[in-house]
């Protein structure tokens, strides 16, 4: 049953870094790809009805997490607090930069807003990077699971790499969805971009894996390269696919080398916290099994619907003059 | 300051915030979703322009709701780790429910409303309009679950010293949650219908187009805010028995009830510092045996005062803190068992006051737009606008008062429930520095500030904007065009 959760859990981090993960990259790249007002207005019509339904996957990963294994919850939230608190705050400044953006028609207020999506996307891409490399790599916590030492605790090299990592992968994620869901100029664009820097900006995810993996990092270097070659080929949506097969392939990777620990102690084995010290009562797992068990299946077939619903490719003629 | 004191200002501060939006957004949804129906239902483009133009004002203040629902998700871990630690077997299950259940709804399928107006058939529209409004509602549910858990814990075991949940139906049939969601919702109610009522009644002074969708909102604000107070009264009463008797002390609070009285008087009024607990140099105005009537239905029941609960619950939970390093300043001092007298007091007069008037506004203003008619003076909008801050005060001061009520403890003691389940708040707190939670206490007072300004400004603005401000734009071809 504990088991089950931790790969629930797995589970749910992945469904948030493959949504979230374009979503985020579409802010990232909003100057990038967005040269005018227009183009950007279609960068972020293009997220615009699932941005909101792809950030609840956080929040139920980490109310499964308090749930699940409270200890867990506890811990990580406790001692990384301030990479949490800038988390926050970036989530904030982008959700409501998203919805605000639009309503009041003057171009200093809107260029207010994009500030607030790119620098929000960046931060909280960088700080999710970061909570999830720190969970894996580990953190000075004692026997009670408390933080020993600075705050600064979950900064360091291999969790700043971490960041990168995700930073990377959203990056280049966020153009190929770019490509998938627009048309014209903005499209070729979006491939070049993500085509140019694909090389570099996913260097920090294998570097990631290799530190945590070792040669395991080969397969995702591998399903990169080929979804790099399927968008070269003109082919969007195989290359869309191929990157989401790519963030599995991590979680996989880095939650596989995790277990059976949840959050390993840097200063002694016997303090890491596991599956089995930090779980729930096994009543409490089952009740929330039924939960997840009738409710996910539900959430994915509606959530499917939405991105059926906006299928449409958007270009800027979709834009009013306006706006 | 310590870590606890600011850990709790944060707290505060958040929730406070927060639950300005929630109740606004409840309200909202549900009345929107309703004018909709009425649309889809009749045809009439009344209540099409009025599904868009309160659909625009839900949709600013959504977003708000959202953002800072977040933050309280993480502070339990970030600011409340050994809280969580304890509770959670109980306390993440709602908590889960609630985001598998309903904010994955909500979210969803408010992007589908907010982009779906010209690509979805009329009445799945409509149906998606339903689906985040109850969501709404159905989140409100688990939270308020989890909260009722903490005034009044039940369908657990003790296990290794923390409690193990034993029956999540008992943990969602508390019946402290059945009264507080009533309770609750129809805050929400309270809330929208004097914003509906405010709002309207400015645009009817101005003579603003569309004089017939103002007539309406102002109609419907009205009913809707004085059913809500009627709902707020008999689930206030209902509150207020099981407090007496769940938590005897936070109801001696509320009253500043020093002495055991027999009958017991309500206290509507009083002169002086409330602050003594000896009740020394308090003049009130009271009401004979109200009090007894409220606790227990019966007008010459015994209602416990402070002095006499204080030794009470020293014999049952102890005198002092234990000796624990984690306690900081308090490690073996003497637990102090009564809740801050004035936030207590006063808060419960503010929210029974600002409710009633918010609700005696509304008749007021329905009265005076009587067949057709609209008030000349400037006092007439003044009166609707300054009333739209009463029902939003009153839900602030009643949490204020029902969670400074239950201090020292997070989770309270159940008097006829599993021994032994309690925590007081000193423990709760995570083992993180001052600097801290102040630099996030600083960091996100201010965000909150600067996103009041920006959430004022905008309703402001579509406000004044009226029916014209709302109506929207075609595009040639009906792809996604301008949505937010």
């Amino acid at each position: 049953m504990e088991t089950l959760w931790f790969v629930i859990i797995a589970v749910l981090w992945l469904g948030y870094l493959f949504l979230e993960g374009f979503d985020f990259g579409v802010g990232m790249l909003l100057p990038v790809l967005g040269r005018s007002n227009e183009e950007r207005r279609v960068m972020i019509n293009t997220i615009g009805p699932v941005w909101d339904g792809n950030e609840v996957w956080l929040i139920v990963a980490i109310g499964a997490t308090f749930a699940a294994f409270p200890g867990w919850y506890a811990a990580l939230l406790s001692a990384a607090y301030l990479p949490l608190t800038l988390f926050l705050i970036a989530l904030i400044g982008r959700g409501v930069a998203f919805d605000y953006r639009g309503k009041v028609d003057n171009p200093r207020w809107r260029k207010a807003w994009d500030h607030t999506i790119v620098i929000g996307s960046w931060v909280a891409t960088l700080c999710v990077g970061l909570l999830i490399s720190t969970t894996v790599l580990g953190l000075p916590i004692d026997a009670n699971g408390d933080r020993v030492g600075s705050p600064f605790a979950a900064i360091r090299l291999e969790t700043v790499v971490g960041a990168l990592a995700f930073a990377g992968y959203a990056l280049v994620h966020g153009a190929v969805f770019t490509a998938l869901k627009t048309e014209g100029e903005i499209r070729e664009r979006a491939r070049r971009v993500a085509l140019l820097m694909a090389p570099v900006v996913l260097l920090p995810l294998v570097a990631l894996l290799a530190i945590v993996a070792g040669l395991w990092a080969a397969v995702v270097v591998v399903v990169l390269g080929l979804a790099m070659w399927r968008l070269a080929a003109d082919r969007d949506g195989q290359s869309f696919a191929l990157m989401g097969l790519a963030i599995a392939a991590t979680v996989v990777v880095l939650f596989g080398s995790l277990y059976p620990n949840v959050l390993p102690s840097t200063l002694n084995d016997a303090w890491s916290l596991t599956v089995a010290n930090t779980a729930s009562s096994p009543y409490t797992l089952q009740v929330i099994t039924w939960v997840a068990g009738f409710g996910t299946p539900a959430v994915l077939v509606y959530q499917g619907w939405t991105y059926w619903v906006f299928r449409k490719r958007i270009g800027v003629q979709h834009i009013p003059a306006a706006h | 300051m310590d870590v606890l004191e600011l850990a709790r200002w944060q707290f505060g501060i958040t929730t406070v915030y927060h639950f300005l939006m929630v109740p606004l957004t409840i309200g909202l949804s549900i009345l929107v979703a309703g004018m909709q129906t009425a649309w889809v239902r009749t045809g009439n483009e009344r209540y099409y322009k009025m599904t868009k133009f309160w659909g625009k004002l839900l949709l600013i203040n959504f977003a708000m709701g959202v953002v800072t629902g977040i933050v309280q998700e993480f502070q339990f871990g970030m600011a409340w780790s050994a809280y969580s630690r304890f509770v959670g077997d109980v306390f993440g299950a709602p908590l889960a429910m609630e985001g598998i259940v309903a904010f994955f709804v909500e979210s969803t399928f408010l992007g589908l409303w907010i982009f779906g107006w010209d690509r979805l058939p009329k009445k799945i529209h409509l149906a998606c309009a339903w689906a985040f409004s109850l969501a709404t509602v159905a989140s409100a549910y688990f939270i308020l679950a989890a909260n009722s858990w903490m005034q009044h814990p039940v369908g657990i075991e003790m296990h290794d010293g923390r409690p193990r949940l034993t029956s999540i139906w008992a943990v969602l049939t508390n019946n402290t949650v059945l009264a507080a969601f009533p309770h609750t919702i129809a805050g929400a109610f309270a809330v929208v219908g004097a914003f509906l009522v405010g709002i309207a009644a400015w645009h009817l002074w101005r003579r603003s187009e569309e004089e017939r969708v103002w007539r309406s909102s102002l109609k419907l604000g009205t009913w809707v805010g004085v059913v809500a107070f009627a709902a707020l009264s008999i689930s206030g009463d209902l509150q207020g028995k099981l407090m007496f008797e769940q938590q005897p002390m936070k109801m001696a609070a509320a009253e500043a009830l020093c002495h055991t009285e027999q009958p017991a008087s309500f206290s509507v009024f009083a002169v002086g510092d409330v602050t003594r607990p000896d009740c020394e140099n308090v003049k009130s105005i009271t009401v004979p045996a109200l009090l007894s009537f409220l606790a227990h239905n019966d007008f010459s029941s015994e209602v416990k005062g402070i002095q006499d609960l204080v030794p009470m619950y020293q014999e049952k939970y102890g005198e002092f803190y234990p000796v624990d390093e984690r306690l900081g300043e308090l490690s073996g001092k003497p637990i102090d068992y009564v809740p801050a007298l004035p936030v207590t007091y006063w808060g419960f007069r503010l929210m029974i006051g600002f409710g009633g008037i918010s609700a005696g506004l509304g008749v007021f203003m329905l009265w005076l737009t009587r067949k057709n008619r609209t008030p000349t003076g400037w006092w007439f909008p003044a009166l609707g606008l300054a009333g739209i801050a009463t029902p939003f005060l009153a839900n602030s001061f009643g949490w204020i008062f029902t969670e400074m009520g239950r201090q020292p403890f997070v989770v309270v003691p159940n008097p006829t429930g599993v021994d032994g389940v309690w925590m007081f708040t000193a423990q709760a707190v995570s083992q993180v520095s001052p600097a801290e939670i102040l630099t996030s206490l600083i960091a996100l007072t201010t965000v909150y500030t600067v996103l009041a300004v920006v959430e004022f400004y905008l309703i402001r603005k579509y406000v004044r904007g009226g029916i014209p401000g709302v109506l929207p734009q075609k595009t040639d071809d009906g792809a996604l065009a301008f949505a937010y």
